[in-house]
């Protein structure tokens, strides 16, 4: 299991493996807003959680077709699956690799991208917060959904169909928290409501993408 | 280990392709399966390995027993030769790699990354897998795809290494691997009688 992460991970940070995409788009979009919307900082103040949370789902979004296909196309997933592995292992293994690769830099970076949206002070902590609980659950509804449309040749626009509905509940309390944290009221309850829906799609959603890998792979 | 297989029946996707399969390999031998293309080989072997469930019958062998290689080489195109192999052996719970190297003879390129192999060096690097898998029962679908005579030879030894180490092989092939004692199977008469979807007599009665 452990090697399975490494080996994903040392994939993603080579040559083509497409590190660093999602970070790219999360900051041209972010910093794309001020120009779009205009420089108001009343009016950036004000839509800085929603677009910075609308940001980390994009970015994470572009990324996960790449988790089973590459491994699909070259035939390794066939043998991961007659591996001593569980299944439900590889697609847990998969999940938390997007994540190392693709939310966990978000986290780190969407603290200078809140500066450039003019975030006010008291939302930095809940951003950052809000980003670290709920971007696992992208993660993990993530790779569910590119269990079950993996075998599909260029399965990006059904994958995204079938993810952005899951997601909504996560950008939702994400995104809340955050406008509530910037509001200077207590955004404790919304931030537990993220927490319990990554706790949820955490425990059971590998199972689902395994279940789904069983049958793309007949 | 012995395979045993009982009136097999597989699929591919919806289309039940093979019906009544009936086969044994003790521990020690080999059995090569033959038949036309679209025969059904790939089939049998993705269901002896427990990645298509089979329609009705009995496989009498742990699919933990069993190792599989398919037509694609299962190769990251950025890891080197020994990264490749290292993490499957990881996955096998194996450490050591040396055999492997040595009986298909990857020395001269093991820090080369496996995007800059030839075919012929891919298949290589993808038979040594076989071996740091440990498993007993070989199940190899055309495993001799772009190898040249020597290496056909190199591959025909390693096999006849496994089969004296007690384990067993199925191998789907087009060619004469030279294995003493090896069996053959024609498959052609397992082909599961096919009935066209829009036939109104496609009936179970005329089957």
């Amino acid at each position: 299991m452990i090697g399975l992460l490494l080996r994903d991970l040392n994939l993603a940070v080579r040559a083509g493996g497409g590190f660093g995409l999602g970070l790219a788009f999360f900051l041209i979009f972010a910093s794309l807003v001020p120009f779009g919307v205009g420089p108001e900082t009343g009016v950036l103040r004000v839509i800085a959680p929603g677009i910075l949370w609308l940001g980390a789902l994009f970015a994470c979004l572009l990324s996960l077709d790449r988790i089973f296909q590459l491994d699909w196309e070259d035939g390794s997933l066939d043998l991961l699956a007659t591996s001593p592995l569980p299944l439900e292992g590889v697609a847990a293994i998969k999940a938390l690799a997007h994540w190392i690769t693709t939310g966990l830099p978000l986290v780190a970076l969407a603290p200078v991208l809140g500066l450039l949206l003019n975030l006010p002070g008291p939302a930095f902590v809940w951003l950052v917060g809000s980003l670290a609980v709920g971007t696992p659950a992208l993660s993990a509804i993530g790779t569910f959904g590119a269990a079950l449309t993996v075998g599909i040749k260029r399965g990006g626009l059904l994958l995204s169909l079938l993810v952005l509905p899951l997601y909504v509940p996560t950008l939702i309390f994400g995104a809340l928290t955050v406008a509530r944290g910037a509001a200077g009221v207590d955004a404790m309850t919304p931030l537990a409501m993220l927490a319990g829906i990554t706790l949820a799609t955490l425990a059971t959603l590998p199972f689902a993408a395994a279940a789904a890998l069983r049958v793309n792979l007949r | 280990m012995q395979l045993v297989v009982e009136n097999l029946a597989c699929a591919r996707g919806a289309a039940q392709i093979l019906s009544g399969v009936v086969f044994s390999v003790a521990a020690g031998d080999a059995l090569i399966l033959r038949g036309p293309n679209g025969a059904g080989k790939t089939t049998l072997l993705r269901t002896l390995a427990g990645l298509t469930p089979p329609l009705e019958g009995h496989i009498r062998t742990a699919p933990e027993a069993i190792a599989y290689a398919g037509h694609a080489d299962g190769l990251k195109a950025s890891l080197t030769v020994a990264e490749n192999l290292s993490f499957w052996a990881r996955v096998f719970g194996a450490d050591d790699i040396s055999d492997a190297v040595d009986a298909f003879d990857l020395n001269d390129f093991l820090d080369r990354k496996a995007g800059e192999l030839s075919a012929g060096q891919k298949r290589r690097l993808s038979l040594a897998r076989l071996l740091v898998t440990r498993r007993p029962v070989w199940c190899l679908d055309e495993p001799t795809v772009s190898l040249d005579t020597a290496n056909v030879a190199r591959f025909a030894a390693a096999v006849q290494a496994h089969l004296a180490g007690g384990g067993s092989a199925v191998i789907a092939t087009h060619i004469d691997l030279g294995l003493p004692g090896a069996r053959t199977l024609d498959i052609t008469p397992f082909v599961a009688k096919r009935i066209r979807a829009d036939d109104p007599f496609g009936d179970e009665a005329f089957r």
